[in-house]
């Protein structure tokens, strides 16, 4: 086995970046893929939150950096999937206690054990990015379908190039399709003429993800969730499986489904 | 190796340290850096570089290790001045400065079009994103599109093949014969010599755009085959 490195970034804040890493990394595991989290925002750490492990941090990613325990030491493996696991982030330091040397390094030596090693990058384009990017083997930039975000999104992306890392694949989260439609939201569409890199996911605005990320439960996990299913399509691409998109107009809920039925729209 | 102090030069400036090395080949340049860094490390910590490497070369991935070496060193690298324009635009798609001070604004009027001879345009076959910046000497002809965020001053034409929809500023040392062409104008802001193009929020049209100075104003027409 040798590990895809994955770094999950988007330059702007708050735009779903270590929502994406939960639920792409339950996905993968949930299919009996070996995966390694490991959160990239020291100082900020949220991850463990997300994933419900908080309660069993020991110790973490600048511990292992410091040789304060072993690797191994610092995997939290997840409560239900037992080939998902943890590194989390310190939360009393901050970014530079990280060189990006320290992140290849660690990479280099989760490398022959798993399937996928999956990094939260934090905000901003700074040190902590650096880092986030430094082992990286391939890059999803995740946006929202705002000016702002999008504008960011291209920062990052201009960075990446210019430091000749592989083109990386874009994940459009939180995209209402009411708002679209009624010219309120960029569509998929405006932001890709932007940005000019391939899709790998359009995830849909939900609430079961607002709830799952305060419980400790990624909503990959829930069958009937829509952006679980929008993530777990993204988690079959990264293995290189050939999924459709879901179609925007079937994903407009029932509400709207119904308006059609009786005609009124 | 012998006499590191032969080999590299520093100088105090007003926004940090110039370094100057002596011709080499790269490996001995980066060694004799970080020894000299390693080296003096009370008087490095928390400094900004300037790199004048001269006619060297520097590829993106060196540049990029460079950075990041002297990161770990606590040493942030801000500008990387150069005699090639090659390794100029590298540092500049990075985010380096490539020039340390700006010329004056009384010298931007004094400007020579005989200095512009067709030689002199450089060739970005890229889009530009959001906080790239190209400066150059010359004209500068792009293929790819403008994104808003990115800024071109050239002290000649701008030539995009593709959406211009970031900042442009032509003929910025005061050649008022310059011009910006896209495929498709809608600048943030558009500048030809010293004047500011006032209708930048106008619809634009799909179809290939010329601005140019015409009494003072900055003219955008359809640029029309054959004229």
């Amino acid at each position: 086995m040798t590990a895809q490195v994955i770094t999950v970034s988007s330059g702007k804040g708050g735009v779903g970046k270590t929502t994406t890493v939960a639920n792409i990394a339950v996905a993968l595991a949930a299919n009996g893929v070996k995966v390694v989290c490991l959160d990239g925002d020291i100082g900020l750490r949220n991850l463990d939150v997300v994933m419900g492990l908080e309660n069993r941090i020991v110790y973490d990613i600048v511990d292992v950096i410091e040789g304060r325990c072993k690797l191994r030491q610092a995997m939290i493996r997840d409560k239900h999937l037992p080939d998902l696991y943890l590194i989390p982030a310190a939360q009393t330091r901050d970014k530079n206690a990280v060189s990006p040397s320290d992140m290849v390094r660690i990479c280099n030596d989760l490398r022959p054990d798993v399937d996928f090693v999956i990094i939260d990058s934090p905000a901003g384009i700074e040190r902590g990015f650096r880092n986030a990017i430094a082992p990286a083997d391939r890059v999803l930039v995740v946006t929202n379908p705002e000016v702002s975000a999008v504008r960011d999104a291209d920062r990052v992306i201009g960075i990446l190039e210019a430091e000749e890392k592989r083109s990386p694949a874009l994940i459009i989260n939180r995209l209402n399709h009411a708002l679209v439609k009624q010219h309120d939201m960029l569509s998929p569409e405006d932001v890709l003429d932007l940005l000019g890199i391939p899709l790998i996911g359009i995830v849909p605005e939900d609430e079961s993800v607002i709830v799952g990320s305060n419980r400790g439960t990624p909503v990959a996990q829930d069958p009937k969730s829509r952006a679980g299913q929008a993530f777990r399509n993204i988690a079959k691409r990264i293995k290189g499986e050939e999924v459709p998109f879901l179609d925007t107009e079937k994903q407009a809920g029932l509400w709207n489904r119904l308006q059609k039925m009786t005609g009124r729209k | 190796m012998n006499d590191l102090a032969s080999l590299i030069h520093i100088k105090g400036l007003r926004d940090g340290l110039l370094v100057s090395l002596v011709e080499g080949p790269w490996e001995e340049q980066r060694a004799v850096l970080l020894a000299q860094i390693d080296g003096q490390q009370t008087f490095f910590q928390g400094a900004r570089l300037a790199l004048d490497i001269g006619p060297q070369v520097l590829k993106v991935n060196e540049m990029v290790d460079l950075r990041d070496v002297l990161s770990e060193r606590n040493v942030s690298l801000w500008a990387v001045i150069s005699e090639s324009p090659i390794t100029e635009k590298t540092a500049q798609l990075l985010g380096l400065a490539t020039r340390i001070s700006k010329p004056r604004p009384e010298e931007t009027h004094n400007f020579d079009t005989r200095n512009l001879n067709e030689e002199t345009a450089l060739f970005v076959n890229k889009t530009l994103r959001s906080g790239a910046r190209i400066e150059y000497s010359g004209h500068v002809v792009v293929l790819g599109d403008i994104n808003p965020g990115a800024e071109i001053i050239a002290d000649g034409s701008v030539i995009v093949w593709g959406r211009l929809r970031g900042v442009v500023h032509a003929g910025a040392k005061g050649d008022f014969s310059a011009v910006v062409c896209a495929l498709e104008l809608l600048p943030i802001r558009l500048e030809v010599a010293n004047v500011v193009m006032n209708d930048v929020s106008r619809d634009g049209s799909s179809k290939p755009e010329m601005a140019f100075l015409n009494n003072q104003k900055v003219i955008v027409e359809t640029w029309q085959p054959g004229t």
